[in-house]
């Protein structure tokens, strides 16, 4: 609430007039802060219909800070003249001072002032007459006194131009008597107090209307990351399916399983520099299951298992580079091959973990993101298996209509990428990828060779964003995640209706 | 995926017909391509250089098309329309083949000992009588760019040198010499520099200068000389001024000198089949010889054609369909893959062409026959796999695993060899230095960007952090008696207290700060 002090005072002056008060003048007459009565006008409002106020906009003359200097102190060019005495004063000494240089020329063309040019010791500058009439001064304090309405249009545009006088724009408020006016004001009660109650004060107290329209407290709680959120709903359908997750709690990986074991040779782009962190320290990994080894730098540099292989030199010395994972495969890679160690059963298994690739970082892709991954390895699964899996896989996230196409990974054979319709942009997009590994891949390891292994991956961070509508990655992943969306996130619900 | 520009008038002649942007988009859907833009050489200036400098250039509507990275075939204009043609069935695959020179001994390229230091292998192929248009001649060299950045490895494994054969002659000589002692007049240069002036000189060409650290600290650099001493190129740099083709080049000397030789084959046998095309007689090549230190020869380019036997059985059951022998032999015909029923119960025997050495098991031979089926006309089917679930315990956030070296080290009032951390020797920015050992400068980071919120600020996590070893904490980190150590069964889990405002400066915060940290696999 205002100064009530502010608030009574105003209000009397509206009781005493018919018409109305400007706000600006109020202010200016009790000595205080414009905003000071816009306070007072607008606690007022709150109470009802006491006041009515209407809000003007007036175009308002002002001294800029070079012109209250004058006005205190006089015009460049006066100051020139009051400082030359009786006997002169030399041309070098007056540029000296401030307001030398701008009040010579004026006080010259004002002919206040003549040079001697011819004079000794240098040019001297002598008083024309005996006294003079500092108009700009004059003018200025009439701004200041706010009586600028007797300055002609063109004057005060002159000062202006000489960047003295700046007009600006005031908002202040006509305030008249309102519909319930009343020169006291009663205070409201918020809360209906216990002592109230006992007492029965209540029937005597006003009560302060409740806004509606106003959020309530936040009650304090905790809050999950919505990309969190999301996790447990892919979890949550892969459980469904029956998937069992994987380990993947190794980010760090050799290049032997994250590249070689899936048969990606050791010249591919995707093991550059650009693409990949290597590790410095701990820089190489040195156990791997020999005989697996030797079987998989076979099949890379000569073929076997009924393939050409790709015909190059294998290194021990590239197998063995550590990195910071570049997908989950590479646990699917291990499960696989524990899974080839025994007796052959089939399995079902997810991971939804976090990835790392040494990209160009832009709104849409970070170096470190999360990768969700389902395999299927069973006797004689199809590329129509694959399918079906997908589908019923998409539909438990309300996706339904999916399409596929070739594509190409280096380990899996066929490729594929599956695009679902997107209603609102009225087009297909690509939902995720897919394939069926290659054998080079599997029969090393020594999985039976009517087994096939079906697999699929997304990434958490595109659906988590369509679904939040979050348009740059940053925002949601890192550091700079910005909690406030943390806060307002609903509830991740990835019903089959609404996706 | 590697990206091929071709105008699509062209595109649309060569194939026969034209098509609407949305058939062209579904026919290279259908067939795995990606058609990924639509634009005109001055649209693509406009929006790298500006519309000033766009004025004078092309309208002629390009098509961008994005191709699977392992169809070398499918990366110039000339190798798309003959894979479409064939998959629509409107061309039968040519057949590529290799021919002796109809006068004469072929040409001879002799690699001497010094190269094997550098770079040991070469292959060659002469194009007879080929009629180059500016267009054909703007797809031949394009071609080879996409080759240098795709299969050659930005020119590492292979480079391809093309020279017209009528400015010079055989026998030539692939060896290696030092910088100082090479010297010939580089392509679209007007005089002569030695090779160690030509390291300077590429240095600031923005196209070369990615490739010159492949021989720049050699002792010895490869070169290619003619008979007369005539320099046709320095692999993998530059090709000599002397031998380049015009558009009035009638006959074409190809080189490709290697690291990797199987790729270099490819190489050659992928430029070769492309522009045979435009040759007197269409897709002969005619042959050359490459003589190694030690005597052996080879004759080039190889052009194989593969064999491979198959039954419809497995394809069928691979794929999940139902087709005839003769149906899936037509089937994998559309995909230039010729093949027929041997008439031995339902065995089909397939022939791979030079031009598909992406098909390296009888599994790529499927896939051809799925995409020829067309993916979305199979049946879906659900897998009928019983498996029981099982969930793994823990917890995840989404805080950066990876953070500078100061994060954990430095700002913890702590030193990095101390903190047994993981280094990553390559990283982009002092963000990815490692990754990281403990969870609170990620959250300290957290607030330290979200200071406009209003406070009290509370935040946990709960994840996983990268050790070596063991961690000791160190109780700098905290207001000296205003911590402690959390014990769990006579066991040390963590640590919690306020923490120390050297450390609050340190990640640019103003207010107290308490903390937590406990490690809780224990509990697990």
């Amino acid at each position: 609430m205002a100064d009530t002090g502010v608030v009574e005072t105003l209000l009397r002056l509206i009781e005493k007039v018919d018409d109305g008060v400007d706000s600006l003048e109020v202010a200016a007459s009790l000595g205080v802060d414009h905003q000071v009565i816009v306070g007072a006008v607008k606690s007022l409002q709150a109470l009802g219909d006491i006041i009515s106020a209407e809000l003007r906009s007036s175009k308002h003359w002002e001294l800029t800070e070079e012109g209250t200097e004058i006005a205190e102190q006089g015009s460049h060019e006066a100051r020139v003249f009051s400082s030359i005495p009786l006997e002169g004063l030399a041309q070098s000494e007056l540029m000296k001072l401030s307001f030398g240089k701008i009040g010579f020329s004026k006080a010259m063309s004002n002919k206040w002032i003549r040079v001697d040019k011819s004079h000794e010791g240098g040019p001297r500058i002598f008083k024309t007459v005996e006294s003079i009439d500092d108009q700009v001064r004059e003018k200025l304090l009439l701004v200041k006194k706010a009586n600028t309405a007797q300055l002609e249009e063109k004057e005060k545009n002159e000062l202006k131009k000489r960047k003295l006088l700046s007009e600006v724009t005031v908002k202040s408020y006509w305030i008249s008597k309102g519909i319930s006016f009343s020169t006291t004001i009663t205070k409201q009660e918020t809360e209906l107090t216990p002592e109230m109650v006992a007492n029965g004060s209540w029937k005597e107290k006003k009560f302060k209307p409740y806004n509606f329209e106003a959020m309530g407290v936040a009650p304090d709680c905790g809050h999950l990351h919505p990309l969190m959120k999301v996790r447990t709903q892919f979890r949550q359908i892969f459980l469904e399916m029956g998937f069992t997750e994987m380990p993947t709690n190794n980010f760090i990986e050799s290049s032997f399983w994250n590249f070689d074991s899936l048969f990606q040779p050791q010249q591919h782009p995707a093991r550059d520099q650009h693409d990949t962190f290597f590790l410095s320290d701990p820089a190489l990994a040195h156990e791997f299951p020999q005989d697996y080894l030797e079987r998989v730098k076979k099949v890379h540099s000569e073929g076997g298992f009924g393939s050409q292989g790709y015909k190059y030199d294998w290194k021990i010395e590239e197998a063995q580079k550590n990195i910071l994972r570049t997908h989950t495969t590479a646990v699917s890679a291990r499960m696989l091959y524990k899974l080839a160690q025994q007796k052959f059963t089939p399995v079902k298994y997810f991971s939804i973990d976090r990835v790392f690739r040494n990209e160009t970082l832009d709104a849409t892709h970070l170096a470190e993101f999360h990768q969700i991954e389902g395999v299927v390895a069973d006797y004689g699964l199809t590329l129509g298996d694959l399918m079906g899996i997908l589908h019923q896989f998409f539909t438990k996230l309300g996706i339904t209509k999916l399409r596929f196409k070739p594509a190409y990974n280096p380990y899996t054979e066929p490729s594929m990428e599956v695009f679902s319709y997107h209603e609102g942009l009225k087009k297909w997009v690509e939902v995720g990828n897919s394939g069926v590994f290659r054998p080079e891949m599997l029969l090393p390891m020594g999985l039976p060779e009517d087994v096939s292994v079906i697999a699929w991956g997304l990434s958490l961070e595109r659906p988590t964003m369509i679904k939040y509508g979050i348009n740059n990655i940053r925002e949601l992943v890192g550091h700079k995640v910005n909690l406030q969306m943390v806060y307002d996130s609903p509830i991740c619900r990835l019903d089959p209706n609404t996706a | 995926m590697p990206t091929v520009g071709v105008k699509r008038d062209l595109l649309f002649k060569a194939l026969g017909r034209t098509y609407t942007d949305e058939e062209f988009d579904e026919l290279c859907f259908e067939f795995g391509l990606e058609l990924d833009e639509i634009t005109s050489e001055k649209e693509i200036i406009s929006r790298e250089q500006g519309d000033s400098k766009a004025s004078g250039a092309s309208d002629t509507i390009l098509y961008k098309i994005d191709v699977p990275a392992n169809r070398y075939d499918l990366l110039c204009l000339e190798g798309l329309v003959r894979g479409l043609q064939v998959f629509k069935n409107t061309l039968e695959a040519p057949r590529y083949r290799r021919v002796s020179p109809s006068s004469g001994e072929p040409q001879k390229l002799v690699i001497t000992k010094e190269t094997a230091a550098v770079r040991p292998h070469a292959v060659a192929a002469v194009l007879r009588n080929i009629t180059f248009t500016q267009e054909r001649y703007d797809s031949f060299i394009e071609l080879q760019e996409k080759l240098h950045q795709n299969i050659c490895r930005k020119r590492s494994l292979v480079a391809i040198g093309t020279h017209d054969l009528d400015t010079i002659s055989g026998p030539f000589t692939y060896t290696a010499k030092p910088p100082g002692d090479i010297s010939f007049k580089p392509l679209n240069q007007t005089k002569e520099y030695t090779a160690t002036q030509l390291m300077s000189l590429y240095k600031t060409d923005s196209h070369l200068r990615h490739y010159l650290h492949i021989i720049e600290d050699k002792p010895v650099y490869p070169v290619i000389y003619d008979s007369n001493g005539i320099v046709l190129s320095m692999p993998p740099i530059i090709n000599g001024d002397h031998s380049k083709i015009t558009l009035k080049t009638k006959n074409v000397f190809i080189e490709c000198t290697a690291t990797d030789v199987t790729k270099a084959k490819i190489v050659l046998d992928m430029m070769v089949t492309m522009f045979s095309e435009y040759c007197s007689q269409p897709f002969t090549v005619e042959e050359a010889e490459v003589v190694y230190p030690d005597g052996k020869t080879y004759k080039y380019p190889e052009l194989a054609y593969r064999k491979e036997k198959l039954s419809s059985e497995f394809i069928n059951r691979k794929v999940g369909i139902n087709e005839s022998t003769e149906k899936i032999a037509q089937l994998l015909t559309r995909m230039c893959l010729l093949s027929q029923a041997t008439g031995v119960g339902d065995e089909i025997e397939v022939e791979i062409p030079p031009t598909r050495s992406d098909i390296i098991h009888a599994c790529d031979i499927m896939e051809d026959a799925a995409m020829a089926y067309g993916f979305n006309n199979i049946p879906r089917t659900t897998p009928r796999t019983y498996t029981v679930a099982n969930q793994v315990p823990g917890f995840s956030s989404a805080c950066l695993m990876c953070c500078s070296q100061e994060d954990i080290a430095e700002k913890l009032a702590k030193k990095i060899s101390e903190t047994k951390a993981v280094h990553i020797s390559n990283p982009k920015t002092a963000e990815f230095q490692v990754a990281r050992t403990t969870l609170l400068p990620g959250l300290l980071k957290t607030i330290a960007a979200n200071r406009k919120m209003p406070l009290p600020l509370k935040l946990f996590e709960i994840s996983d952090v990268v050790l070596k070893d063991e961690t000791k904490g160190r109780h700098s980190t905290f207001f000296p008696g205003r911590c402690a150590e959390i014990f769990v069964r006579g066991k040390s889990v963590g640590r919690l207290g306020v923490l120390h405002p050297d450390v609050i400066n340190r990640f640019e915060l103003t207010m107290p700060c308490s903390a937590l940290e406990m490690d809780i696999e224990p509990f697990l």
